[in-house]
C-alpha cells in the first residue's frame, strides 16, 4: 500500500513538472503555427523573438520594480509588466515581419523559410554585443513560496505558470474564433490567394500575426524568467527548436494542435526521464515523436491539403 | 607593359618572402597567445583570463619588457576568443600557432575546449599552459601541454573524504551535465571514489542532464525520491543558481556540494539566499588571503571592481609560470620552432613553483602537485576558506 501512495505522488509530482515545462513549448509552439497559417512558412526567427521578449520584459520588470515596489502592490507591477512588454514585444514580431519576411514574400520558400535563422543570428548577436555576455538575473515579481500538499511540492510560480498559459490560450482561441480579425486569419489560412482579393490585406493580417505570436511569446518569457532566471543570448535556440517540434507534432498550422503537442513534448520529455536513465532523455524522447510522426505524417490535426502546398 | 607588370610582381613577391626575417632580426617580439572564452556559455571565465594576462603584461611593460638572457624584449599578448566550444578552441591554437606565432599559449580554461585544442599544441610542438583544466586526458602523453591546477580524479576523491568527514553521510546523488567533459569526468571520479568509501549501492542516484537545459526536475524528484543525503553538482554559474532552486522547491533538505566550476562566474549573486553555507572544492579562497595572493586580489579588485575567481589566480599563475620558462630558456634565437621546445624543456623542469595558488611541481605528465581548499559560501556570499586537502 504504501509504496502504491508513493507512486501515485511520484507520479503526481513529475506530472507538475511536465505541466510547467509544457506550458513553456505550448505557448512557443503556437507563434510557429499562427504565422504557418498564414504565411504558409515556418518562422524560424520565433526562438529568438521569444529571447528579445525576455531580454525586454526583464528591462520593463527591473525598471518597474526600481519606479513602484513599495508602494504598489506585487501583482499589480507583474500585471504592469505584462502589459507593456506584451505591447513593446509586438512590435519585435512587427519589424521581423517588415524587415525580413515581407521583402522575400514572392522569393523563392526556401529564401524566405533562411531569413528566420538569419533575423534570430542577428538578435542574438545584437544582445550580446548591446549587453555583453555576462549572464542577467531575472528579477522575482513575486516572491516564491513553496507548498508541500500530501508529498508533493510546488510553487506559487509553477502554478501561476500553469494558469496564464492556459488564460493566454484560450483568450487567443476566443480572438481568433470570435473577433473580425481573427476570422480574417482563419481565411487567410485557408486561402491565402483568394482572400487579399475580398479586400483583406495580407500586409495587415501578416504584421498582425507576427505581432500576436511574439507578444505570447514574451509572455512566455516573462514566466520563464520567472521559473529558471539566470537569461542568456542564446536561450531562444533550443527551446525555439523544441517548439518547432510540438508545432510540426501538432499538426501544421493547427493551434489547437501546437498547444496540446507542447503539452505532450513537456509530459514526453519529463516522464522518459523518470522511466529511463536522464542520460537517454533526448534520444528516447525525439524518437518517440519521430514514431508518432511516421504514423502520423500530418500530425494530430494537419489539413490533407496542407502537404500538397509549398515547403 | 606586361613585363613591368610581370617584373613589379616578382618584386613584391619577393618582398612578401624576405621581410618577415629581415624584420625579425632587427626585433624580436615576444607573442604570448591567451585561448579564452570571451563570449559564449562561460563568458565571466574568458573575462577572467583576460584581466589577469592584463595584469601581467602592465608588470612587463613596466619593467620595459622581458629580460631574457640580458636582452630586453617587448612583449605582445595574442587575445583568440574559443567562444566556449571545442571547435573553435581548435581554431584559435591553430591560427596563433601557425598564423601569429606565439611562443606560448595560455589556455582554454575548461576542459571541453583545453582537451581538443591540447591536441593541436601538442602536434604543432608548442607549449600551452591551462590554468584551470582538472581533465586528465589534457596533458596526457602531450609532453607540450601543461596545467596550473590539480586534475578531476584528485578533487573527486577530496570531496568525496570532505562529505564524509564533516557530515558522516552514506548515502549521495550526482547531477551532472552529460554533454561536457568536465562535470562527466568529475562525476565518474567522484561515483568512484564514494563507492570505494561506502560500498556499492551508496550512490542512489547518478542523474544526468544536457548542455543548455534549463529545467532539471525530473532528475531532481528522482534524486529526492532516492533518499540521498547529499548531492554532488560538479556544474557551472550558470547552471547552479537554478540546480539549487529547483532542488529546495521539490523538497531537496540536504545539502549541494560543488567543484572548482562553482567559482566560474558569480554564482552566488545568481543564485541567492538558497546558495548560503553551500561547500565547494577549489583552488584558492579570496577571503582571508595572505602575502603575494593577497596584493594580486587588491590590485586586480582595484584594477577591475570585482574580486579576481580562481580562474583569474590561475591564469596569473600560469603567466608567471611562462615567464620563469620563457626566462630559464636562456636566450631567444628568433627561430620560432627552437624557442618554443627550449620554452617547454626549462618549463618542465621547474620545481617548487610559489604561485599565489599554492605551490607547484610538474609531474612527468605536466601536471601539478598541489593542495585543494574546501570553501563555503558565508552570508554575505564570499567564499571563505573552510579547511585545506592535499595529497
Amino acid at each position: 500500500m504504501e509504496a502504491l501512495t508513493d507512486l501515485v505522488q511520484y507520479i503526481l509530482q513529475n506530472l507538475i513538472n511536465a505541466l510547467q515545462r509544457g506550458s513553456f513549448y505550448a505557448v512557443i509552439s503556437i507563434g510557429y503555427s499562427m504565422v504557418y497559417g498564414v504565411l504558409m512558412l515556418f518562422n524560424f526567427a520565433h526562438g529568438d523573438i521569444f529571447m528579445v521578449g525576455t531580454y525586454i520584459g526583464f528591462g520593463i520588470a527591473t525598471l518597474f520594480l526600481a519606479l513602484f515596489a513599495g508602494f504598489l502592490p506585487g501583482p499589480l507591477i507583474f500585471v504592469a509588466t505584462v502589459v507593456v512588454t506584451m505591447f513593446l514585444a509586438s512590435w519585435i514580431g512587427v519589424f521581423v515581419e517588415v524587415a525580413g519576411y515581407r521583402p522575400l514574400r514572392s522569393a523563392p520558400r526556401a529564401s524566405a523559410a533562411i531569413t528566420g535563422l538569419m533575423i534570430g543570428i542577428i538578435f542574438e548577436t545584437g544582445i550580446l554585443i548591446m549587453l555583453g555576455a555576462t549572464r542577467l538575473n531575472f528579477p522575482k515579481l513575486m516572491e516564491p513560496i513553496s507548498y508541500n500538499i500530501w508529498g508533493i511540492y510546488f510553487t506559487n510560480i509553477k502554478v501561476m505558470i500553469i494558469i496564464i498559459s492556459l488564460l493566454l490560450m484560450i483568450a487567443l482561441h476566443t480572438f481568433i474564433q470570435k473577433t473580425k480579425w481573427g476570422m480574417a486569419m482563419r481565411a487567410m489560412s485557408f486561402d491565402f490567394l483568394a482572400v487579399p482579393l475580398m479586400g483583406v490585406s495580407i500586409n495587415i493580417i501578416a504584421p498582425l500575426t507576427f505581432a500576436i505570436g511574439a507578444g505570447l511569446a514574451s509572455v512566455a518569457g516573462i514566466l520563464y524568467g520567472q521559473a529558471y532566471p539566470i537569461l542568456d543570448p542564446y536561450m531562444g535556440v533550443i527551446l525555439g527548436w523544441k517548439a518547432f517540434v510540438a508545432a510540426i507534432l501538432g499538426g501544421r498550422g493547427s493551434i489547437k494542435g501546437a498547444a496540446l503537442a507542447g503539452y505532450l513534448l513537456g509530459f514526453i520529455e519529463i516522464f522518459v526521464a523518470t522511466v529511463f536513465p536522464s542520460t537517454l532523455r533526448d534520444l528516447i524522447a525525439y524518437s518517440i515523436i519521430l514514431l508518432i510522426l511516421t504514423y502520423r505524417p500530418r500530425g494530430f490535426f494537419g489539413m490533407e491539403h496542407s502537404t500538397k502546398l509549398r515547403l | 607593359m606586361r613585363r613591368i607588370t610581370c617584373l613589379v610582381v616578382m618584386a613584391m613577391v619577393f618582398a612578401m618572402i624576405f621581410s618577415p626575417s629581415a624584420f625579425s632580426a632587427r626585433k624580436t617580439v615576444i607573442k604570448i597567445g591567451i585561448n579564452a572564452p570571451l563570449t559564449g556559455d562561460n563568458p565571466k571565465v574568458g573575462e577572467s583570463s583576460k584581466h589577469a594576462a592584463l595584469l601581467w603584461l602592465e608588470d612587463i611593460e613596466k619593467a620595459g619588457g622581458l629580460e631574457v638572457g640580458g636582452k630586453k624584449y617587448e612583449v605582445e599578448l595574442v587575445i583568440e576568443d574559443n567562444e566556449y566550444k571545442a571547435e573553435s578552441a581548435v581554431k584559435a591554437n591553430t591560427k596563433m600557432i601557425t598564423q601569429d606565432d606565439v611562443l606560448l599559449i595560455v589556455g582554454p580554461q575548461s576542459s571541453s575546449q583545453a582537451v581538443p585544442a591540447g591536441e593541436v599544441a601538442n602536434k604543432y610542438k608548442t607549449t600551452m599552459i591551462s590554468p584551470w583544466s582538472t581533465n586528465p586526458n589534457t596533458t596526457m602523453d602531450r609532453p607540450y601541454v601543461f596545467r596550473g591546477c590539480f586534475l578531476d580524479p584528485f578533487q573527486g576523491p577530496v570531496v568525496a573524504n570532505f562529505i564524509t568527514d564533516e557530515f558522516g553521510f552514506k548515502k549521495a546523488a550526482v547531477l551532472y551535465d552529460v554533454a561536457a567533459d568536465y562535470p562527466k569526468g568529475l562525476a565518474e571520479v567522484f561515483k568512484g571514489a564514494w563507492e570505494k568509501k561506502h560500498g556499492a549501492g551508496s550512490i542512489t542516484a547518478f542523474e544526468s542532464f544536457t548542455t543548455k537545459d534549463t529545467d532539471f526536475s525530473s532528475q531532481l524528484t528522482k534524486i529526492v525520491k532516492s533518499g540521498a543525503d547529499v548531492l554532488f553538482v560538479p556544474q557551472y554559474y550558470s547552471e547552479v543558481p537554478l540546480i539549487v532552486n529547483q532542488a529546495k522547491d521539490l523538497g531537496w533538505k540536504g545539502p549541494i556540494v560543488g567543484s572548482d566550476s562553482w567559482g566560474s562566474g558569480p554564482t552566488f549573486e545568481l543564485c541567492g539566499e538558497a546558495c548560503k553555507g553551500l561547500f565547494f572544492s577549489t583552488h584558492y579562497a579570496a577571503a582571508g588571503a595572505k602575502g603575494a595572493t593577497k596584493a594580486f586580489i587588491d590590485r586586480y579588485t582595484s584594477s577591475f571592481g570585482y574580486t579576481p575567481n580562481d580562474v583569474g589566480a590561475l591564469t596569473w599563475d600560469a603567466l608567471q609560470l611562462a615567464q620563469k620558462a620563457i626566462q630559464n630558456a636562456g636566450k631567444i634565437s628568433g627561430r620560432i620552432g627552437k624557442d618554443r621546445t627550449a620554452v617547454r624543456d626549462a618549463l618542465a623542469k621547474i620545481k617548487n613553483f610559489a604561485g599565489i595558488t599554492g605551490n607547484m611541481t610538474f609531474t612527468e605528465e605536466g601536471d601539478p602537485i598541489k593542495c585543494a581548499v574546501i570553501v563555503k559560501f558565508n552570508d554575505k556570499g564570499e567564499t571563505e576558506f573552510f579547511k585545506s586537502s592535499c595529497p
